[in-house]
């Protein structure tokens, strides 16, 4: 019974110190609110539905972001796996355009969209797309060689081979793949939204900021992470349970 | 999967390949298939680099950016090992902090960005903590989980020895924890490198985050274009020296 409480002893502590300095010492600050506060300006929020707006504009914006970089990135992943001549050829284009951080891309984004979900889909996208690109490529490249084998010998037209062969062969990997892509796209769509795009919780947090209403912006930091939180626990209970369907051994 | 040996052919083509990524670039900007004020030509972009690099702000720009993510990065990486290796050498202090920590781990690191600029105000010191402290977790947390997987027999053999606990992190827990740590350091890097360019465009420090940020904003595409070049090369210098390091530390480890 103790035992299951352990984890929750140093956060509630914490919370604990900053809602007693914040109601002795620090009454009245305007860079930090007692936790309590924080709480009420999030059922406020939550009350007048600004809450659900931004955070459907964020989810939003990532997931329509998760949905390019994928329908981009498997298809190319594969193509690159199955041919290990065009993977070592576009090798040094892929290491040259890969370690542009995603942020950079924010202004130009900003340029060829101006504000709005485009534009945030758009460097989200551009984020998400590498890691899933590699993945991808990685997957097909580990594809059991003997299944490859079959498909030569009943003359499988390449198109065939990767719907037939390759890609329910590759299926866990690519729930991996897809689990990396939701964890970049919600950090990505949080930080478009701080530096730039006038939009959702990223924003939210930013304006709260600015009108020093500090409770308010901590409810947002609170927020933001229990959404990424949540958002990445139920994307890895969907990888294991599509391994445990498949039958992959993690 | 990383191609192990480039035979000479393969590099050329792969060069080729990319040449002609160039010349698509060129072919699109020059053939009006988009139009120029969002994509300049690859020469008005290289004229623009060589222009700001030689004498121009750039530069300058490019050395700010570059010295806050490395600034960044290496505190991060201290405050990391330091603490990781504080939580991970006890079993007990891993239960209580672990869950807390991987809470926290999900959480965008410029989302702090607000929060700091409330505490610290708009400084290039709120930049670096932010800096700082995002890139600190996947160090933080590769060094409790090296630590957490040393190996059971070398706990015993520790305890035969009677090795107080600093000798356990400095002869055991450290050395074991080494690739998990290397693997944290170079996420975090890159970690630096997003904190730092994000921090600059919304605290206007100078760096090529607020560069790029101007050059959009008054249309100057191709100083915007030169502006992420020098970012990618800074990725990509920055994560070539840190994978030669890697390879150098961890020889020992796979003879």
């Amino acid at each position: 019974m103790w035992r299951r409480l352990r984890p929750w002893w140093f956060p509630l502590g914490l919370l604990l110190l900053l809602e007693l300095h914040l109601r002795s010492l620090a009454a009245g600050s305007d860079s930090l609110a007692p936790p309590i506060a924080a709480l009420r300006a999030f059922a406020g929020a939550a009350r007048d539905g600004s809450l659900w707006q931004a955070t459907l504009f964020t989810l939003g914006a990532a997931a329509s972001g998760l949905a390019v970089a994928a329908a981009l990135a498997i298809p190319l992943g594969i193509t690159l796996g199955l041919s290990p001549r065009a993977s070592r050829l576009s090798a040094l284009s892929i290491e040259l355009l890969r370690p542009i951080p995603s942020v950079a891309l924010i202004p130009l984004a900003m340029l060829v969209f101006g504000f709005g979900l485009r534009m945030e889909t758009s460097v989200v996208a551009f984020a998400s797309f590498w890691p899933m690109l590699i993945l991808t490529r990685a997957a097909v490249s580990q594809v059991e060689p003997r299944l490859l084998e079959v498909s030569q010998v009943l003359a499988l037209s390449p198109w065939q081979r990767g719907l037939k062969i390759v890609l329910p062969a590759i299926v866990p990997r690519l729930f991996v793949a897809l689990r990396l892509g939701v964890a970049v796209s919600l950090v990505v769509a949080v930080t478009v939204e701080i530096a730039a795009n006038p939009n959702g919780m990223g924003y939210a947090m930013m304006i709260a900021q600015q009108s020093l209403d500090p409770a308010l912006m901590l409810a947002w930091l609170g927020w933001i992470g229990v959404v990424g939180y949540a958002i990445n626990l139920a994307a890895l209970m969907l990888q294991q349970r599509v391994a445990r369907a498949m039958g992959a051994a993690e | 999967m990383k191609p192990a040996r480039l035979s000479p052919l393969d590099a050329l083509g792969s060069v080729a390949v990319t040449l002609a990524l160039v010349a698509l670039w060129w072919a699109a900007s020059h053939g009006g298939w988009i139009s120029r004020v969002f994509l300049p030509t690859p020469e008005a972009t290289f004229a623009s680099l060589r222009e700001g690099l030689d004498g121009g702000e750039l530069a300058q720009f490019a050395q700010a950016t570059t010295w806050r993510m490395v600034e960044g990065w290496l505190l991060a990486s201290l405050l990391g090992v330091a603490l990781g290796a504080l939580i991970g050498v006890s079993a007990r202090a891993r239960a209580y902090l672990q869950p807390t920590l991987e809470f926290v781990r999900p959480l965008p690191a410029s989302a702090l960005l607000p929060l700091a600029i409330s505490i610290f105000g708009l400084s290039p010191n709120m930049v670096l903590a932010v800096v700082a402290f995002g890139a600190m977790w996947p160090v933080l947390l590769g060094t409790i989980h090296g630590f957490a997987a040393v190996e059971p027999r070398l706990l015993e053999v520790s305890r035969c020895l009677q090795l107080s606990r600093i000798d356990f992190i400095l002869k055991i827990g450290l050395p074991n924890a080494l690739p998990d740590i290397l693997a944290g350091m170079r996420l975090s890097l890159t970690v630096a490198l997003i904190v730092a360019v994000v921090g600059e465009m919304i605290a206007s420090q100078p760096g090529l985050g607020q560069a790029i940020l101007l050059a959009a904003r008054a249309f100057r595409a191709s100083e915007l274009f030169a502006g992420i070049v020098l970012l990618g090369l800074i990725g990509l210098a920055s994560n070539a020296l840190l994978g030669l390091a890697e390879h150098k530390l961890l020889k020992w480890q796979s003879p």
